[in-house]
């Protein structure tokens, strides 16, 4: 009854080609960016209910959108490309420390474009790393896509002119100043990653739907039938890891400057790659809500989960809660591979679909 | 001159040594990506959990006043019966759930084991440090007579490099000889025939879990006295990926001459290279091998050839 798009009639090709073709969709669209621009800084400022407290925006809402631009980036290479990466988190570190070393090194560099040009140093890497997937394919590339992760935890410790030879290792990022303002509350950093992500997360919706995205997804589903088809692997493969790298390259410079604001190599080790993966599959391949709802769900599980004991009033070690959050963090997650293996984007379509018909299910 | 060829030598015979460490671990994983297919992410967490029911339960025997002997027994027993049990576990709600989907989702499914393991086993026997002393630790002391200052070889190496020797040649006669082993190798072949000619997968996976946690048990009770039993154990799996690619993921003498040429390359690389470059190259060094050698073969030095069909 209320989604419903009998009576929709596209009399425009623009209105055919609309990346929301649904009205129903487009509004809850705009009404969650309304949401979040307006209604979230407003409900902050005044203070009222659980806005007014700092640690939502610096503990979760910063965080799940970098997290959620990040995701994004992986869910083009493996989710739409096919091509396994355990080694996004190098190249978060890689447009991290190519933002830090350009904005320190080139006199007068703004923040947007510094960030930007992270990504691109990230996506040439990316290039780079992914000349190794014409020739390996599945889990043998995902091994291969370590070796990126293992050579760029170690390059940015023993190098020193990347971490402009401060003695711990840990450098601070630049101010973040864009125009003549300075972004320094949480709020104004939350808008900052905000902006960041739906711009690039419309374009990743875009780019999928267009010939590229679906190059790339021809590549997935068979690379040997698409290539008989007339699709170069050379091209589709290399631009997939390139747009992947840019986006996770952009988010690494978000999450070092606008997250930790100082950081260590350590911030970005295997443990972020293997996390950003798991926040694809948990989200669904191949689709971009899927990867808001699984960085999402990871995010904010261990969070509630160290929570509960509290909460119930038991008295458990702190390392007890730390263990307990891995076993229930990977029963978890082995539960939702078995009862939904394509993710909750999956079970979100499924809901779309009984809306559909709802309250006439016959 | 002697003493450049020696110490060479030395450096050559340690990482060969140490190579066969890698192959323990990696061994597990060949095993168990032939049988199921499964790209097995836990095996790392597996020789911590069974390293930790080993340290724990032998710790408490000594203190009960055990005879040595007995309570190494008991602890191994204890240990491969822990190690049983997980195997039941996971094939009985975690795999067997998931037959036949893709084998990314299998992939990170043993991703969520691993965590359920690492936290359950340091929840249920701590997560300290626990020192393990199975092996003799003393170095030898070689060729004295030839080489100026010997060529020093640490004994846990060898023990280590004889035990991996004589598990592939238990691995082998049991895949060879024996009706289980048969229906093993037919399970790895084709699921589907298989089973259409009566050999129980889920019976099989078991016995493929459960062997690749004994010999999870037996990598621990090296890696153990080597390291001590402790959390950092679970990173030795990442180590044997690239052991893993270089053999091919499908052959067990490709684990072993795999982890004999990281082993070697990266103690060599680290010595004549790594001065050069600032050290610490031992960390990569493996995967680039890896990577180069994946460039040349695919399907790594002696995986079996990947065919394509449309």
């Amino acid at each position: 009854m209320l989604y419903r798009e009998t009576g929709q009639f596209k009399t425009t090709y623009a209105a055919d080609m609309a990346i929301f073709p649904i009205r129903q969709d487009r509004i809850a669209l705009y009404a969650l960016l309304a949401f979040a621009f307006i209604a979230v800084p407003l409900l902050a400022h005044f203070n009222i209910g659980m806005f007014g407290r700092e640690y939502l925006f610096k503990g979760i809402l910063i965080p799940f959108l970098i997290l959620a631009l990040a995701t994004i980036g992986l869910n083009i290479l493996t989710g739409y490309c096919g091509q396994i990466s355990l080694g996004a988190g190098a190249f978060m570190a890689i447009g991290a420390y190519a933002a830090y070393n350009i904005s320190l090194r080139v006199p007068g560099m703004p923040l947007i474009p510094a960030i930007l040009l992270g990504g691109l140093v990230s996506a040439m890497v990316g290039i780079l790393f992914g000349i190794p997937s014409l020739r390996i394919k599945g889990l043998y590339l995902a091994v291969a896509t370590l070796a990126a992760q293992f050579f760029f935890d170690w390059l940015f410790i023993r190098v020193k002119w990347f971490t402009n030879y401060t003695p711990s290792g840990s450098i601070s990022s630049p101010e973040l100043r864009i125009g003549g303002y300075l972004f320094q509350s949480p709020i104004e950093k939350y808008l900052l990653a905000l902006s960041f992500v739906t711009v690039f997360a419309l374009l990743a919706k875009n780019l999928v739907r267009g010939n590229l995205g679906r190059q790339w997804m021809a590549i997935r589903d068979m690379d040997i039938a698409a290539e008989i088809m007339g699709i170069r692997p050379l091209y589709a493969k290399l631009s997939a890891f390139a747009v992947s790298s840019f986006f996770i390259g952009v988010a690494g410079a978000l999450w070092a400057f606008v997250h930790l604001g100082s950081w260590e190599p350590l911030a970005f080790s295997i443990d972020k790659s293997n996390q950003l993966l798991f926040m694809v599959i948990i989200g669904g391949l191949g689709s971009i809500l899927g990867s808001f709802l699984g960085a999402a769900f990871l995010l904010i599980l261990p969070i509630v989960l160290d929570q509960v004991p509290q909460a119930l009033g038991m008295k458990v070690s702190v390392e007890t809660v730390s263990h307990l959050v891995f076993v229930i963090t990977g029963a978890l997650i082995c539960y939702l591979l078995i009862k939904e293996p394509h993710g909750f984007a999956k079970l979100w379509s499924l809901g779309k679909e009984k809306l559909r018909l709802w309250p006439y299910p016959h | 001159m002697a003493s450049v060829i020696g110490s060479f030598l030395e450096v050559l015979i340690g990482g060969l040594l140490s190579g066969v460490l890698y192959s323990l671990v990696a061994l597990g994983f060949v095993l168990i990506y032939k049988a199921s297919g499964v790209f097995n992410f836990a095996q790392g967490a597996m020789v911590l959990l069974a390293g930790l029911a080993l340290v724990r339960s032998l710790d408490w025997m000594v203190n009960k006043g055990f005879p040595g002997w007995a309570a190494v027994i008991l602890a191994l027993v204890f240990a491969g019966a822990i190690m049983a049990i997980t195997a039941f576990l996971i094939e009985r709600y975690v795999l067997g759930p998931l037959l036949n989907q893709d084998g990314l989702t299998l992939f990170m499914s043993t991703i969520g084991a691993a965590f359920m393991i690492e936290g359950l086993g340091q929840m249920i026997f701590g997560s300290d440090v626990y020192p393990l002393k199975l092996y003799p630790n003393d170095a030898w002391i070689l060729l004295e007579s030839i080489f100026p200052g010997g060529i020093l070889i640490n004994q846990l190496d060898v023990w280590g490099g004889l035990i991996a020797g004589i598990l592939v040649a238990v691995l082998a006669a049991f895949f060879q000889y024996t009706k289980t082993g048969r229906a093993l190798r037919a399970v790895a072949d084709d699921h589907a025939a298989a089973q259409s000619v009566g050999i129980p997968i889920s019976w099989i996976w078991f016995v493929v879990w459960l062997v690749a946690g004994l010999v999870a048990l037996v990598a621990a009770t090296v890696w153990g006295t080597k390291l001590g039993v402790q959390f950092s154990i679970v990173f030795l799996a990442l180590k044997a990926l690239p052991v893993l690619i270089i053999g091919g993921f499908t052959s067990v003498p490709g684990a072993i001459i795999g982890g004999l040429i990281v082993g070697s390359g990266e103690k060599l690389a680290e010595v004549y290279l790594g001065p050069a470059v600032g050290g610490g190259i031992e960390y990569w060094f493996a995967y680039v091998v890896a990577l180069a050698v994946l460039m040349v073969r695919p399907q790594g030095l002696f995986g079996e050839r990947i065919i394509e069909r449309i």
